[in-house]
């Protein structure tokens, strides 16, 4: 299992950054959000997978599959949720004030 | 603390402090805090030298990184001293001085800041013991010098400067740091006195040579050695008691110290003996040439500095002969090379100090340094005629002044030099003493020069209108000091001799006898070969001065293109030029560019490694069983995500990903993560809300261009980025020299308090984690709002749409 699923990450990775290569900017932002599940399963995957129960006591008498990663996962989606969310304004702004969507067209300023 | 330390670091705490407390000092009095400094560090260091002229030496550490064998060690022994007492006791002159020619409108607080810098800097450099912590002090040295040439930076002249000489003294100190390293690589200790006393050991080391060349391009770009010079005459661009401290009497002579430091470990090696002083007389020749044509004053001066410089640097090049022999009575007469090298490093000192305030009086009175504008000025300024007088024939080399005595110190040593039959020296010595007595020529020609063409003569015109007087007394206070110890050291030259020459023989001949070293220095020695060569010298001197008109054209025979200058100039501008196209080949504002090169930067050095160790495992023994209907939710997966990639429509695309954040979160159901599985199906429901309401102002996805390299090219980075994580991840998941830490979270009934263990690790035992996170998502949303909002107001420019 723990082997399928890394080859599932690489995949997601691999779409992910093609996805991020792209000139527009929506198909970035869900490079990103691609890579980001790849990064959550991997945080698990690499924890074990299926080494005991749900990680709540009483539930059963264990044990219990690791809850660290789980936390860290738990973290590492709202974040992500809150860099997409601001992506999404950002390239709203990005369309209303340079009136483009594809980031090869911006260059910076010329004295920079 | 020890003394030494406080003589360090004294000038470097008010140069922190002054610029602070400038605004409550009056600028009258900001110049004499400063000159309480040396002066008083200059009376400290002189009741040193009894005891160090007693063979003591004084030695302390500090341990600053010891794992790395880099520890403040100062070390004051008698070479040390002699360096220490002309930066203090200059230092106090040239402040002195500079109190009456700096005008109280300039910024004094940023000058005195910087000349502390280097004044605590320089003894740093000749205090220190440790490798490392004297190639910080050089480099500190250099800096400061950068500063202070660029003191006036509004004249691109003066930046030019100050970027020529950092240029050059930087490059040589990183070329020492270099030889340092190697030293270290071979001795296996930073300490110099330890490698001097380990010399035999790396003597034969095949990185010996490769050191010592690297050790002295350090030591030559520092001194302005021939081809280095050239940073020295732009450096006079700086103010003229900057010139006369840093360019004239002690900057320049790190790098004679660190030959004179040196010797003990490179002295008797042939190259060492070529390239030191080879490179000495081609300097003494180079700068005597030119000196003669140039028409500034401070250039002349300059020139005749980067003369100089090479005359000590040849003497001590000769001297290191005496090491090649080791010790025995006859060898004990080479030995005089290093200790002439020694006393004209101090009788230099002197004169070109007075030479240097000098025209810096002529300057500030006259208001031009041009030899061509001036003339005459001797029934005017009759003092600083006298101080120009002497100062001059002590560098020409004539009695009575010191410059004399060092200078037949010189051609005896050049003489009995060139008459060896070692290191090749049977056919090429006899070039020595002539190379040696036709800078001597040159040398007394301009000195004739800056005291006829000053002097004498005819007032010009447009001087002549101008009120001319004698300087202020305060500015003439510290030549007329320095003068006056020209001629006291050439009548009584023994005291120099026995309390500071002859301990500092000791450092440069550790194994050496001490009293054997010291000779007692005459100025009358006979009717000898030096005394006929000094007079030859005055002779021809005097008829080619008479005569320069005629042959001063000799000087455009040397095309203008082939200059060091141009060459250097050419190369400074070629390798910007250069640098700036490469620059703009990669860095061209293309984000997709800047991701590409991150992504090969990764697969390269991740995968490179995975590739050249055997971290790579992979084995499916330990892995765990796999449920059909996971099987199948991996294929879908997949399968959508390739799908992604050929998405034509954003609304296919969004869907899609929302495909893939519920397959995940159908993992999380099936690996025993219930929390995470129910905030995977809220945010992904939100995001695809979210992109779905976001379409509504942005356009639809274009068709991307189709190159097809580009696709390609595209998809095979893609790939390598996916083949590289799978891989890691794989070597990770099959790691199993760590155990979990997990098991103490097990335990959260009671430390927590809590029963489902994801959460008290989120609001208990990793709370800040949580804490901060909330934090993230309070900026994202301020950032959002603050985006939707924005609007640019009226009557501002759109900064964005320019």
């Amino acid at each position: 299992m723990e082997s399928l699923m890394v080859l599932l990450v690489g995949v997601l990775v691999s779409v992910g950054t093609y996805l991020i290569l792209s000139r527009n900017i929506i198909r970035i932002i869900l490079g990103t959000a691609v890579l980001s599940h790849a990064v959550h399963l991997l945080i698990l995957t690499v924890g074990g997978l299926k080494t005991g129960d749900v990680p709540l006591l009483g539930h059963s008498s264990g044990p219990y599959t690791d809850a660290l990663p789980q936390a860290l996962i738990l973290t590492a989606i709202v974040i992500s949720f809150a860099t997409t969310a601001f992506l999404l304004v950002l390239a709203y702004r990005m369309y209303k004030t340079n009136g483009t969507d594809d980031v090869s067209e911006l260059r910076g300023m010329p004295d920079e | 603390m020890p003394i030494e330390f406080i003589i360090i670091l004294l000038p470097f705490l008010f140069a922190v402090l002054i610029p602070i407390f400038h605004r409550r000092l009056s600028k009258k009095f900001i110049g004499w805090i400063v000159f309480f400094i040396p002066l008083s560090l200059f009376i400290l260091l002189t009741t040193f030298i009894p005891r160090i002229s007693n063979g003591e030496t004084f030695s302390n550490t500090y341990e600053w990184i010891p794992s790395l064998n880099i520890n403040f060690t100062t070390y004051i022994d008698g070479l040390s001293l002699i360096l220490s007492l002309l930066i203090t006791g200059i230092g106090a002159l040239v402040v002195f001085y500079s109190n009456f020619y700096l005008s109280k409108k300039e910024s004094l607080h940023h000058f005195y800041c910087y000349l502390l810098l280097f004044m605590g800097a320089m003894l740093g450099v000749v205090y220190s013991d440790n490798l490392i912590v004297l190639y910080a002090f050089w480099e500190l040295t250099s800096v400061s010098s950068f500063l202070l040439i660029a003191f006036w930076h509004h004249r691109k002249a003066s930046r030019a400067g100050a970027r020529k000489s950092m240029t050059i003294t930087v490059s040589g100190g990183i070329a020492m740091l270099a030889g340092f390293l190697m030293l270290y690589t071979m001795s296996g200790t930073l300490s110099i006195r330890e490698i001097i006393v380990n010399v035999d050991v790396i003597s034969d080391h095949t990185l010996f040579i490769p050191a010592l060349i690297l050790v002295l391009l350090g030591a030559f770009t520092k001194s302005a050695q021939f081809p280095f010079h050239i940073w020295l005459p732009d450096a006079m661009e700086a103010p003229t008691p900057v010139s006369a401290y840093l360019h004239s009497a002690t900057m320049v002579k790190a790098g004679i110290y660190l030959v004179a430091r040196f010797t003990p470990i490179f002295g008797g090696d042939m190259t060492w003996f070529w390239l030191v002083s080879g490179m000495g007389l081609i300097t003494l020749f180079w700068g005597s040439f030119n000196a003669v044509r140039q028409t500034d004053l401070k250039a002349i001066l300059a020139f005749s500095t980067v003369s100089q410089l090479g005359l000590i640097m040849s003497l001590l090049g000769f001297g290191s002969i005496a090491l090649y022999f080791g010790y025995t009575t006859e060898s004990i007469v080479y030995t005089q090379a290093t200790f002439a090298a020694l006393f004209h490093l101090i009788n230099h000192s002197t004169f070109k100090g007075a030479l240097f305030m000098m025209v810096g009086i002529v300057d500030h009175e006259v208001g031009t340094r041009d030899i061509r504008r001036l003339g005459g000025l001797m029934s005017f300024m009759p003092v600083t005629f006298t101080i120009a007088l002497i100062g001059s024939f002590s560098m020409a080399g004539l009695p009575p002044f010191n410059g004399f005595l060092s200078k037949e110190m010189f051609f005896t040593a050049a003489i009995k030099v060139g008459s060896l039959d070692i290191f090749s020296l049977d056919s090429l010595g006899i070039f020595i003493p002539i190379i040696a007595w036709v800078a001597s020529v040159f040398t007394f020609i301009y000195c004739l020069i800056v005291v006829g063409r000053t002097f004498t003569g005819k007032v010009k015109p447009d001087i002549k209108e101008r009120d001319l007087h004698e300087a202020p007394f305060g500015m003439l206070v510290s030549p007329l000091i320095l003068v006056t110890l020209v001629i006291l050291i050439f009548f009584f030259p023994n005291i120099i001799g026995n309390y500071l020459l002859k301990p500092a023989m000791t450092s440069v001949y550790p194994t050496f006898p001490v009293d054997e070293m010291t000779p007692r220095i005459y100025a009358w020695h006979g009717l000898n070969p030096e005394l006929w060569m000094t007079i030859g010298v005055i002779v021809l001197g005097i008829v080619l001065y008479k005569l320069v008109k005629y042959w001063v054209r000799v000087y455009k025979w040397f095309p203008q293109k082939l200059t060091f200058n141009s060459i250097y100039e050419g190369f400074i501008t070629k390798s910007e030029d250069f640098s700036e196209n490469l620059t703009n080949r990669y860095m061209n504002g293309n984000l997709t560019n800047y991701f590409i090169y991150i992504y090969i930067f990764f697969i390269a050095t991740v995968a490179g490694y995975f590739i050249t160790s055997e971290a790579f495992v992979w084995n499916t023994l330990n892995d765990s069983n796999v449920d059909h209907y996971e099987l199948i939710l991996i294929f879908v997966m997949m399968f959508t995500a390739v799908a992604l990639t050929f998405a034509k429509s954003r609304i296919t695309a969004v869907l899609i990903n929302g495909v893939l954040g519920y397959s995940v979160a159908f993992f999380f159901v099936s690996f025993r993560a219930p929390d995470l599985a129910l905030t995977q199906l809220v945010v992904e429901s939100i995001t695809t809300a979210l992109f779905l309401i976001c379409f509504k102002f942005l356009p639809e996805i274009k068709k991307e261009d189709s190159r097809r390299i580009w696709k390609i090219s595209k998809g095979v980075i893609s790939i390598l980025v996916g083949v590289t994580v799978t891989i890691v991840g794989l070597a990770v998941v099959h790691y199993e020299k760590v155990t979990t830490i997990s098991t103490y979270f097990e335990d959260a009934y009671h430390l927590a308090g809590g029963k489902n263990i994801v959460n008290t690790i989120l609001g208990d035992f990793r709370a800040f984690d949580t804490m901060l996170e909330v934090v993230v998502l309070f900026i994202a949303g301020l950032g959002v709002y603050a985006l939707i909002k924005l609007k640019a107001r009226k009557g501002d420019t759109d900064v964005e749409s320019k």
